[in-house]
């Protein structure tokens, strides 16, 4: 295998690890920007999508189909925790909000432990997702799931791109994640902005939750645990609240991850998180608003 | 005129920020047409009136009626749909969006496409400068680029009073004299405005009648012309700096 081969190899991993953090880290922004909240739920909400679509494979239902539901469902999900658990809180103060969004999170959790036990399932991934493509003579490997996990985030975004730069709902979005007072001052119903972006966000996460318990072969109640974090890490890398901030970040994030794995000495892999979040409380002291810095006050 | 309804009234307005009485028993009327400047020193509570207007600011008493309908209840977003539209202080732009993005949430609580597109050619004569900034981020503006921004998207809502706080502000003198040029067009086209202006000989210029803030009460209200040579106006400034 020759060097080339094995950096287009690590191109192509860290495109494919990227893509999920970006997904992730891109509805964790949106509700940021919103609501200055930070969703920790964000993970569980995951966690119905994928749980949905496996149960409906389960009952026969073919994988593209399923996994719409399950987007469905994670978008139905965030849309009940805003109505819920996060509007009676809005205007409370900053520790009673992030307590809210811990509280949801548990709740969330232990509901599908009680549904499903804590043990993981395997994700039911049709065979032709798990075929692989072998470049260069099997020096370059990837699967039809890499494939589509890129392919669907970038069509979202493109999707996402549109919705926030042609609708008058996508630019109150924004507008109101930069100032809400003045987004209220034109006459925007701050209420089904507000609506419309946890809808969306928790689409993205039912999506993100479907691809990463298919890439990982298993779903199981804090399957949202890790990719929450690592989407935190990626959203303050480029600069929370911002949605080309969390894209950024995210791929940012997958290549330094795969840089660690492939290419430094095998005695550093084990601590490939501990740098990972050591960069995370460095951009917190030194950058809080991130490389784009959209928002300079960062509040948790 | 005397004899109409005013379009706007404000009967003894109070309203407190914390222990602070901002507004101790504000009394005024804008009629249909008029321009009306609000003058007075710093912290005299010319803000927080236009603020308790457009539903920013909430009263402890009094009342705001606006075209006979009590409006000191409702939310900033009704407000503007029931034709009142406030350029805040301190402009309030959406940086991170372009002149046009700006422009089209400025009118995003109307339905009606053609009269958008009208208003926005209405727009590109009155400041000319917007058409080339047209797909720039509002941030990345002068300061007299984003006054004026601030001041079209306050008019994309097609209001029938308009609230302007400070126009002058942070805007470069040869600006000041094209954003008031504006307003004068803007006035001699029926535009009905209430007016917030620091620089009392400029406001006094285009305003019909106005009236002159002091530590959050009416000291003076007159027709514009007598106040301008008025000793009291510069007295109401000087005391208020005590």
């Amino acid at each position: 295998m020759s060097q080339l081969e094995y950096i287009l190899q690590q191109v192509i991993n860290a495109v494919s690890l990227g893509s999920l953090y970006a997904l992730v880290a891109v509805g964790l922004s949106i509700v940021f920007g919103v609501l200055k909240l930070t969703n920790f739920a964000h993970g569980d909400v995951m966690m119905v999508g994928a749980f949905t679509t496996v149960l409906l494979i389960g009952l026969g239902m073919p994988f593209v189909p399923a996994m719409i539901c399950g987007i469905a469902a994670s978008a139905i999900a965030g849309f009940l925790i805003e109505r819920i658990a996060y509007r009676p809180i809005r205007n409370a103060p900053d520790v009673t909000r992030l307590l809210t969004s811990l509280a949801v999170t548990y709740i969330l959790e232990n509901l599908g432990i009680l549904l499903f036990t804590s043990s993981p399932r395997n994700f039911p991934l049709p065979d032709i997702l798990n075929s692989s493509w072998q470049l260069s003579g099997g020096a370059i490997t990837f699967t039809n799931i890499n494939v589509l996990t890129v392919l669907l985030t970038f069509v979202s975004l493109i999707g996402l791109g549109w919705f926030i730069t042609r609708t008058t709902i996508g630019l109150g979005m924004r507008a109101a994640a930069e100032d809400m007072q003045a987004a209220q001052l034109v006459g925007l119903n701050v209420n089904k902005v507000i609506v419309v972006a946890f809808i969306v966000a928790s689409a993205y996460a039912g999506l993100a939750g479907v691809l990463w318990a298919a890439q990982a072969g298993v779903v199981q109640p804090q399957m949202g645990f890790t990719p929450l974090l690592k989407a935190f890490v990626a959203a303050i890398i480029g600069g929370f609240g911002s949605i080309s901030g969390a894209l950024l970040g995210g791929y940012m994030l997958g290549a330094l991850e795969i840089f660690i794995i492939a290419f430094l000495p095998d005695t550093v892999v084990p601590y490939r998180d501990a740098i990972v979040f050591a960069l995370l409380i460095a951009f917190l002291l030194f950058r809080p608003g991130g490389l784009l810095q959209p928002n300079r006050e960062i509040k948790l | 005129m005397a004899t109409a309804d005013p379009l706007l009234r404000v009967d003894n307005l109070e309203v407190n920020f914390g222990a602070v009485r901002a507004l101790k028993g504000v009394s005024l009327d804008v009629y249909e047409g008029e321009v009306i400047a609000l003058v007075g020193a710093n912290g005299a509570g010319k803000s927080t009136t236009l603020r308790s207007i457009s539903g920013l600011a909430r009263a402890k008493s009094g009342t705001v009626a606006f075209a006979g309908t009590v409006i000191n209840k409702r939310t900033a977003p009704q407000i503007v749909r029931l034709g009142i539209a406030h350029s805040p202080e301190g402009r309030r732009l959406f940086g991170g969006l372009s002149v046009a993005e700006n422009l089209r949430l400025g009118a995003c609580t109307r339905s009606d496409p053609e009269g958008v597109a009208r208003d926005t050619e209405k727009m590109f004569v009155l400041f000319p400068i917007l058409r080339e900034r047209w797909r720039q981020l509002a941030g990345t503006l002068s300061g007299g680029e984003q006054q004026q921004l601030a001041l079209a998207r306050a008019l994309m809502a097609a209001p029938r009073l308009l609230l302007l706080d400070e126009p002058s502000l942070g805007v470069a003198p040869l600006l000041v004299r094209h954003i008031f040029d504006a307003l004068a067009e803007l006035k001699r086209q029926g535009m009905t405005m209430l007016l917030v202006e620091q620089n009392i000989a400029l406001a006094l210029e285009l305003a019909d009648r106005a009236y002159v803030l002091r530590t959050g009460k009416v000291a003076l209200s007159g027709i514009a012309s007598e106040l301008r040579v008025d000793d009291r106006v510069a007295q109401a400034y000087l005391g208020a700096a005590e």
